[in-house]
């Protein structure tokens, strides 16, 4: 019976979610639809003005392409329109290439998803084996030196340890290959510059939080019990720490995939992020559009399934109102 | 009568008890008014004891001298040099080195600070205005208003920033002041999240309710309690806002959208540094460490005032 | 009372016994900003096997810290200077941490303060106790369940297989309180320390734990350090007492004689102010008023000033799915308050006694009911009316450190209400400020200080100067002197039930504790589930309570049962 209630609850939990998921979706192809058609003033200007000499183009050529992207009906016909054809995956075609946005998006993914990949799982890696060992030393000047590794990290701008990982390890020794897209070799020096400001952030919020979990008085408890400091951090303050922490991941993918426009144009590599770099150069409104709404689907995507292992970390972010200890067991 | 009396005795009786039976009023009231040597003192000491957030002091000290009077700190002209002084390693002569042109490098540092600071400058008072604004409202009304103000500021969270401030970007146009509003906007979430966040806190704070209770109106408690109480995260968050704005802008002047080539911006510095990466190393580590270490400085005095901040509270 | 009584005879002759646990000249100190704070001076203490020995003190006093420094668990800034800690035949203060393991838990072990914090959320309760039998080797890993079980089922857990496989956040304050116990007792320690093992919790329930822990440890022999800071407790399960004071043990005896005969002024002070250990008569003894001053009985000709009727108060419930359901918080509750009289409010947590408070002063909206107020009828009072109430009528919070804005300073605390009703200029605000600080017995040094900077019993002071400035016909006192120290609890009741006799003002006064209600009350209304079940003049109330509840509260009361015989001791008269 209270498996049931518990089952509900879970549904209702996990379908409340989606259904902000999709809002979000919504939203964000909204407020970037306004944004890149409307605030320049007139699309088609801004698209064609930057590529091409206003002189070039005929009036009865701009009539012609406002009538090709819909510009001459109402802002919000456009809008249902234009909306439409995105919910069935179709965002336009770009408008420096002619190749339809989707597609385009679609062939550079996989570069820029094994970069990204690798970057989390090292900021993640590296980020959080920082923290419990600041946590875990009794070496106050040890602990020192690390929690302050993080704000330094998050200190350095992303292009120049690039650049600077370049001289060093590819000029100077020659360990990797400085530019391209060649292998596993190849993936190493961009992925550990894209993991640098998401492994500080790791680091520094899981550090807060384990320092704090060993000021919690469920710890004294465990250490009346005598547990060991070890046993302590492994069973105790890791998976509470751990919490918050795994909100900052979902913030993570996201910035990932906005880095990767740097990386990927310091270390001359095929991906996402040339393409976005490319299209914002060109004015190419479509493409940057697709780029955005991806963003936060990405963003989307990796928040719900963070948000589904929350309760199997925390059991009370699921609180059933029905349960019966609340309430039945006062004053036992 | 004798009530009267004997109440009047105790109310002349207490205040000599009081200290007696509290003695945590004592050592804490001793030194709250100290004379101008002994905060002098004190904040000699407190500085002694951090090092490293005196010279984050001096550095933004140095960066906003070097922004408004670039020819306090050097004496070179950014824009001309001589050719045949091209490409020459840091020395006592050129600290930074020359480039392919033979321009002192350092002197275009200095001079690019200016361009640099506007642009932050820029992007955190819009982050910050619309933000706490934003955040002010959606606290104080509640109820749909704030529902959808918040969800909003969810929506811009969903974009990544640097996206954002790249389709920013994409409408706006290039230059300067268009990549500072860009990536402004980009960090209004944050600003507005925490505005919202320090609004409720102080809402519901008993000391508010209690003003109400005594029958003030709302506009006095929010400029008298709500708004002293709950602006000092929001201020923390905007010098922090700071070192990542800085990052943010030369991201993307780096990436060709700020100022046009010639202007010494430090973005633009790397970027054209970087062609010469494999001969003169110092174009490109040189400035990009003044941005690093601008940054670090900036977030040490944003952790400083956190701190004091929550001591406070 | 029965349980303790029959615990008292059933333990041997304590002399006979060696000491089990013997802390000489320990001093323990604390690193802070401004330099090291001594937290214990100097403190002797013995524990025999099998005996119950409490350590009484106010907070700061560092009995905490002195308990904690037994074992070893100060926070990373406290450390212990000097003194020996000598357990059965081995020396606490020189172990490593790895032998200091092999005592915690399995030789002493600690019940903490609060236990809505002391469980680790995310780990099921089976866990948590199973998980120092793992430590000690007790249990195998196939066992340690059933063993979590059963234990937990000696300490009392009604269910205690279900209960194992939940999670600290389903169960209450009194069963959480119950695992901690559990997990004390698993190891089968000769030792407990047990810090305020209670105080968290609504008296009734209180009672019962302890009653519960007291034949545990009786009944296996083990020794109790029983940390507290309400003497009741202290005379109704100890053995022998120790008293302390700004970090130093100050008196130290068996049980009745440090109540009987109190040597130190300290414990006289302690013994005068603790509320439960007190009859009417020593009301506001603390400020030496003389005995004639009881409160009269209800003087149904007074005055009314407000006036309740029938009050409801519906909360909507979150919605699950089913139809919508509403909490009654407040049920049917009428009262009248009459100029210079007070009425208490008395109920556990939850019992409607603040939402009835808040509903009078209309911070919140009632859902039915009439409130007449100096005979206006402001039930649905709105913008200037409700405003003009807000003058008459004014409420002290129960904590004077969240009640006052920490950026004013204690002046423009004071004269907000002036300004907020542009009453007089600013000189005559700030002269009104200095009567009113002078009135509550502040130095008037205090106007230019922040909150921070004035202790609880100042802080308190304050507020009722602020909610004074007015001159309303009413102030609510909800809960006032409950974070504050027992001699400061004194005082402030003091001061309240002088300025009602000056200044006539009435009181509705809330409060869990029956005792301090004792000292101030005119009427007593008893609250439970929302309803006033019983409502009589004090004295009548606490003579002949005719409410099976009232009964039940009434003999709740830590320290009633040794009151009899010595609670009437002249200790108050120094």
């Amino acid at each position: 019976m209270e498996d049931d209630a518990i089952g509900s609850a879970m549904r209702r939990y996990v379908t409340r979610r989606l259904a902000q998921a999709v809002g979000v979706l919504w939203a964000a192809y909204t407020v970037s639809f306004f944004v890149l058609y409307y605030l320049p003033g007139d699309p088609v200007a801004a698209m064609f003005g930057g590529g091409l000499d206003s002189t070039t183009v005929s009036p009865a050529q701009i009539a012609e392409l406002r009538h090709r992207y819909g510009f001459d009906k109402p802002v919000f016909v456009q809008y249902i329109d234009y909306l439409g054809k995105a919910v069935r995956g179709d965002f336009g075609n770009s408008v420096s290439t002619g190749r339809s946005v989707t597609a385009t998006l679609a062939g550079a993914l996989p570069q820029t998803f094994a970069l990204a990949g690798l970057a989390l799982l090292l900021s993640v890696v590296i980020g959080g084996a920082l923290a419990v060992s600041a946590s875990y030393t009794r070496r106050r000047w040890l602990r020192q030196v690390l929690l302050s590794l993080p704000s330094l990290g998050m200190s350095l701008p992303t292009f120049w340890v690039g650049l600077m990982l370049i001289e060093l390890l590819s000029f100077r020794i020659g360990l990797f290959p400085a530019f391209g897209d060649g292998g596993l070799r190849g993936l190493v020096l961009p992925a550990v510059t894209l993991a640098v400001p998401p492994g500080a952030l790791v680091a520094q919020v899981l550090a807060k939080s384990l320092l704090a979990a060993l000021d919690e008085p469920y710890v004294q408890t465990a250490q009346s019990k005598g547990a060991s400091r070890l046993r302590i951090h492994l069973r105790h303050t890791l998976r509470n720490a751990s919490l918050p922490t795994l909100t900052v991941v979902g913030l993570i993918g996201g910035q990932l995939l906005a880095n990767a426009v740097v990386v990927e144009t310091v270390f001359s590599r095929e991906g996402m992020g040339r393409v976005t770099a490319n299209a914002v150069t060109t004015q190419d409104i479509p493409l940057v559009q697709g780029v955005v709404v991806f963003g936060a689907l990405v963003f989307v995507l990796l928040n719900l399934i963070i948000d589904l292992t929350y309760p199997l970390l925390d059991p009370r972010i699921i609180a059933t109102p029905g349960s019966r200890g609340a309430i039945a067991g006062v004053g036992a | 009568m004798i009530n009267e009396l004997t109440g009047q005795a105790a109310a002349t009786v207490d205040p000599v008890v009081d200290p007696v039976a509290d003695p945590v009023v004592d050592p804490v009231t001793v030194d709250i008014q100290p004379g101008l040597g002994a905060r002098v003192y004190r904040a000699i000491r407190f500085f002694a004891h951090r090092p490293g957030l005196l010279l984050s002091i001096v550095l933004v000290v140095l960066v906003i001298v070097a922004a408004f009077w670039p020819g306090w700190l050097s004496g070179r002209d950014p824009l001309r040099g001589d050719p045949s002084d091209s490409f020459r390693a840091p020395s006592a002569a050129h600290w930074f080195g020359t480039d392919a042109l033979g321009r002192d490098e350092y002197s275009r540092v200095v001079h690019g600070a200016q361009l640099s600071l506007k642009a932050t400058l820029i992007a955190v008072a819009v982050a910050f205005v619309v933000g706490a604004l934003l955040g002010l409202v959606a606290g104080c009304a509640g109820r749909w208003v704030e529902g959808l103000l918040m969800r909003f500021v969810d929506v811009l969270l969903s974009i990544p920033g640097l996206l954002l401030s790249l389709a920013m970007v994409t409408a706006l146009g290039y230059g300067t002041v268009k990549v500072a509003i860009a990536v402004g906007i980009a960090s209004v979430a944050a600003f507005a999240r925490v505005m919202r966040a320090e609004v409720l806190r102080v809402r519901h704070a008993t000391y508010v309710e209690a003003s109400r209770s005594c029958g003030a109106r709302w506009y006095f408690v929010l400029r008298r309690h709500v708004l002293p109480n709950s602006i000092g995260p929001v201020l923390v968050l905007a010098t922090l806002d700071f070192g990542a704005a800085i990052l943010s802008v030369s991201s993307l002047s780096f990436l060709g959208y700020g100022a046009p080539p010639p202007a010494p911006e430090w973005g633009t510095l790397v970027a054209t540094g970087r062609n010469y990466l494999a001969n003169a190393w110092w174009l490109t580590a040189l400035p990009g460490l003044t941005i690093a270490a601008t940054v670090l400085a900036t977030n040490r005095i944003a952790r400083a005032l956190d701190g004091e901040w929550a001591r406070q509270r | 009372m029965g349980a303790a009584t029959v615990t008292r005879a059933t333990i041997a002759d304590p002399d006979e016994e060696s000491a089990l646990l013997q802390v000489r000249d320990l001093s323990v100190s604390y690193r802070t900003h401004g330099g090291h704070i001594r937290a214990v001076r100097g403190v002797d203490l013995d524990v025999r096997r099998g005996e119950v020995v409490a350590v009484v003190g106010e907070s700061g006093s560092g009995k905490s810290t002195t308990s904690h420094a037994i074992i070893r668990l100060l926070s990373d800034t406290g450390s212990i200077d000097t003194g020996s800690v000598r357990f059965g035949s081995g020396e606490l203060t020189g172990m490593s941490e790895r032998e200091l393991r092999t005592v915690r838990g399995a030789q002493i072990s600690l019940i903490p303060q609060d236990p809505a914090v002391s469980l680790n959320p995310v780990q099921r309760i089976g866990e948590q106790v199973a998980e120092v039998l793992r430590i000690h080797g007790l249990s195998t890993r196939h066992t340690a369940r059933a063993d979590a079980i059963e234990v937990l089922e000696r300490a009392g857990l009604p269910d205690p297989a279900t209960r194992a496989r939940q999670y600290p956040h389903e169960l209450s304050g009194g069963m959480r309180q119950r695992v901690l116990i559990a997990i004390a007792i698993a190891a089968g320690p000769k030792l407990i320390i047990a810090d305020e093992p209670t105080s968290a919790l609504d008296v009734t329930v209180q009672r019962r734990i302890l009653d519960h822990l007291q034949q545990l440890t009786a009944q296996s022999g083990t020794a109790v350090l029983l940390v507290t800071h309400d003497l009741g407790v202290a005379a109704d399960r100890a053995r022998r007492i120790v008293v302390m004071s700004q970090g130093r043990v100050v008196e130290a005896g068996p049980t009745r004689e440090v109540l009987d005969n109190p040597r130190h002024e300290y414990t006289r002070r302690l013994l005068a102010s603790a509320p439960s250990l007190n009859t009417a008569y020593s009301r506001v003894s603390a400020s030496r008023v003389s005995a004639a001053e009881v409160p009269a009985p209800a003087a149904p000709g007074a005055e009314a000033v407000a006036d309740v009727a029938h009050l409801v108060k519906d909360f909507a419930l979150p919605h699950t799915g089913g139809p919508r359901r509403a909490f009654r918080a407040v049920d049917d509750v009428s009262f009248t308050l009459r100029r210079g009289q007070t009425l208490a409010l008395v109920g556990e947590s939850g019992s409607g006694k603040s939402t009835t408070a808040r509903l009078l002063l209309r911070l919140t909206d009632p859902s039915a009911g009439r409130i007449l107020f100096g005979g206006l009828d402001v039930t649905t009072a709105r913008g200037e009316q409700l405003r003009q109430l807000r003058r008459r009528a004014q409420l002290i919070y129960q904590n004077p450190y969240a009640s006052l804005d920490p950026r004013l300073s204690i002046g423009e605390v004071v004269s907000e209400p002036l300004r907020v009703f542009k009453v007089g200029d600013r000189a005559a605000r700030v002269a009104r400020v200095r009567e009113l600080l002078d009135r509550v017995a502040l130095p008037s040094t205090v106007i230019n200080r922040r909150p921070a900077e004035l202790s609880g019993g100042q802080r308190q002071r304050v507020a009722i100067a602020r909610a004074l400035a007015l001159r309303p016909e009413l102030v609510v006192c909800d809960e006032p002197v409950s974070a504050l120290d027992l001699s400061v609890q004194a005082q402030v009741l003091a001061l309240l039930a002088e300025l009602q006799n000056e200044l006539g003002v009435a009181y509705l006064f809330i409060s869990h504790d029956l005792a301090v209600v004792r000292q101030i009350a005119h009427e007593v209304a008893v609250m439970q589930a929302g309803r006033i079940v019983e409502q009589r003049g004090t004295e009548e109330l606490f003579t002949d309570p005719t409410h099976e509840y009232t009964r039940e509260l009434l003999a709740a009361i830590p320290g009633r049962g040794a009151g009899s015989t010595w609670g009437r001791h002249p200790g108050h008269a120094r």
